[in-house]
């Protein structure tokens, strides 16, 4: 319930203060979301599972958002950052799906 | 932070077992069990809203009743945290829906729990932050460094191949332009050059330096041709003879002359005596000529003629012959 307020929280906060992205995160920013969206679904799944545990929830988000982060500024350093960029949006992806494939499944039995 | 975070799995263990073994009791109802665990997760934030500045006490609570986990609750109970009681309870064993029971009115919230809740919360942020970023800019903000490269590098490309075609157009311009001046010179050239030889074949009236010759008396059609030969070799341009009644023929190069009754036929033309020609060319030099020794002068003066020579300075030359009518010659390129 507090992470679901938390959520909605942040949304408003999002909406009202309308921030700039610093132009040093920008590129990064959207893989942080998506990882941190993956790890999100993934402690979901957990809670619903019954083994939801709060610090691997915790360390998986934030190593979540950090690896994808560095995989991407290391491809930006390579020179092949969008290639790097559209895998790691694609693994994040797959894993949000299959996730969210087991809470549909816990939810609807189906 | 750090303690919250090792203390947790402690406090932790109790749910997981808690709810593992209700699923053993009744695998049947494991949805109603799973309702009944989330009722305790709200439970906790409940009182965490309740409770927010106890949060030290009860983390240190927590480790020692998990560390002694069936003889320490009396422990945790003297320390006034009913709370830690109930989480220590379900490993002795109570009624799941005791435990819960016992649970509302005293569990706090971990920091866990906070520390997820700030996570999601930033999670909303951003998102929400990025989805507005993109969706208000969606052009060269948002872009990728080396995206942005690559449509500089395009601009650039662009650029030159743009500034390539000005430098073209312009040449071309210069090109034409030159050429039309040439085309104006050439033009002028050769309207310059077609006066030039309208005059030389007498189809356009001339004007200039020159001189009167008039011949009076007696005078034969060949020394009127002598006169006029002296004339072209001491340079004449243009010439043209006229009778004493005025009439006038231009001397072109196709001109004869005949002798006629009392007069002359000059090129088809009678003309009566006096004769004036009237030629262009160097007066000087033509006055020489004329008056050579045994020139023209000489010669129509010992024939009982007379000639007068005057330089009235400038003199125009205004009949004209007709215009020739070519039949087969074509100019040859």
């Amino acid at each position: 319930m507090i992470p679901v307020l938390a959520l909605i929280v942040g949304v408003v906060l999002g909406v009202i203060l309308d921030p700039t992205v610093p132009a040093a995160v920008e590129p990064y920013l959207p893989i942080a979301v998506v990882a941190a969206l993956d790890a999100v679904f993934g402690g979901v799944r957990a809670k619903l599972d019954g083994i939801f545990d709060d610090k691997q929830f915790v360390v998986s988000f934030i190593s979540n958002v950090l690896v994808a982060g560095l995989i991407v500024w290391l491809g930006d350093q390579l020179g092949v950052g969008g290639q790097l960029s559209t895998g790691v949006v694609v693994v994040l992806g797959v894993r949000i799906f299959g996730n969210v494939a087991a809470i549909r499944r816990h939810l609807f039995r189906a | 932070m750090t303690n919250p975070q090792d203390n947790q799995p402690g406090p932790e263990q109790p749910d997981e077992a808690d709810s593992a073994r209700t699923d053993a009791d009744a695998p049947a109802s494991s949805g109603d069990v799973r309702g009944g665990f989330r009722g305790d997760f709200d439970a906790e934030q409940t009182i965490r809203l309740d409770r927010p500045t106890d949060d030290d006490d009860d983390e240190d609570i927590d480790a020692d009743s998990a560390d002694a986990t069936a003889s320490s609750t009396g422990v945790a109970a003297e320390d006034d945290a009913p709370e830690d009681q109930a989480e220590a309870e379900p490993t002795v064993g109570p009624a799941p829906a005791a435990e819960s029971g016992a649970k509302k009115p005293a569990v706090k919230v971990s920091a866990a729990t906070i520390v997820i809740a700030v996570l999601v919360g930033l999670l909303g942020f951003a998102l929400i932050v990025q989805v507005r970023g993109t969706s208000e800019d969606s052009t060269l903000a948002s872009a990728r460094t080396d995206d942005l490269v690559r449509i500089l590098s395009d601009l650039d490309s662009n650029e030159n191949r743009v500034r390539q075609e000005i430098a073209d157009l312009e040449q071309l311009k210069r090109e034409l332009t030159a050429g039309s001046e040439s085309a104006d010179a050439a033009r002028t050239a050769a309207e310059q050059r077609a006066d030039e030889l309208g005059i030389l074949a007498g189809t356009l009236p001339a004007e200039g330096t020159g001189l009167t010759v008039r011949f009076s008396g007696q005078i034969r059609a060949s020394r009127i041709l002598d006169a006029v030969e002296e004339l072209r070799n001491a340079g004449a341009e243009a010439m043209q003879i006229s009778s004493g009644g005025g009439q006038a023929v231009r001397i072109i190069v196709s001109t004869y002359f005949q002798d006629a009754d009392g007069g002359l036929n000059v090129g088809g033309t009678k003309l009566t005596g006096p004769y004036t020609i009237t030629v262009i060319g160097d007066p000087a030099t033509m006055k020489t000529a004329l008056n050579i020794p045994g020139g023209v002068v000489a010669t129509v003066s010992s024939d009982g003629g007379n000639v007068i020579v005057e330089d009235p300075g400038k003199v125009t030359v205004s009949a004209l012959a007709a215009e020739p009518d070519l039949q087969y010659a074509q100019p040859a390129s």
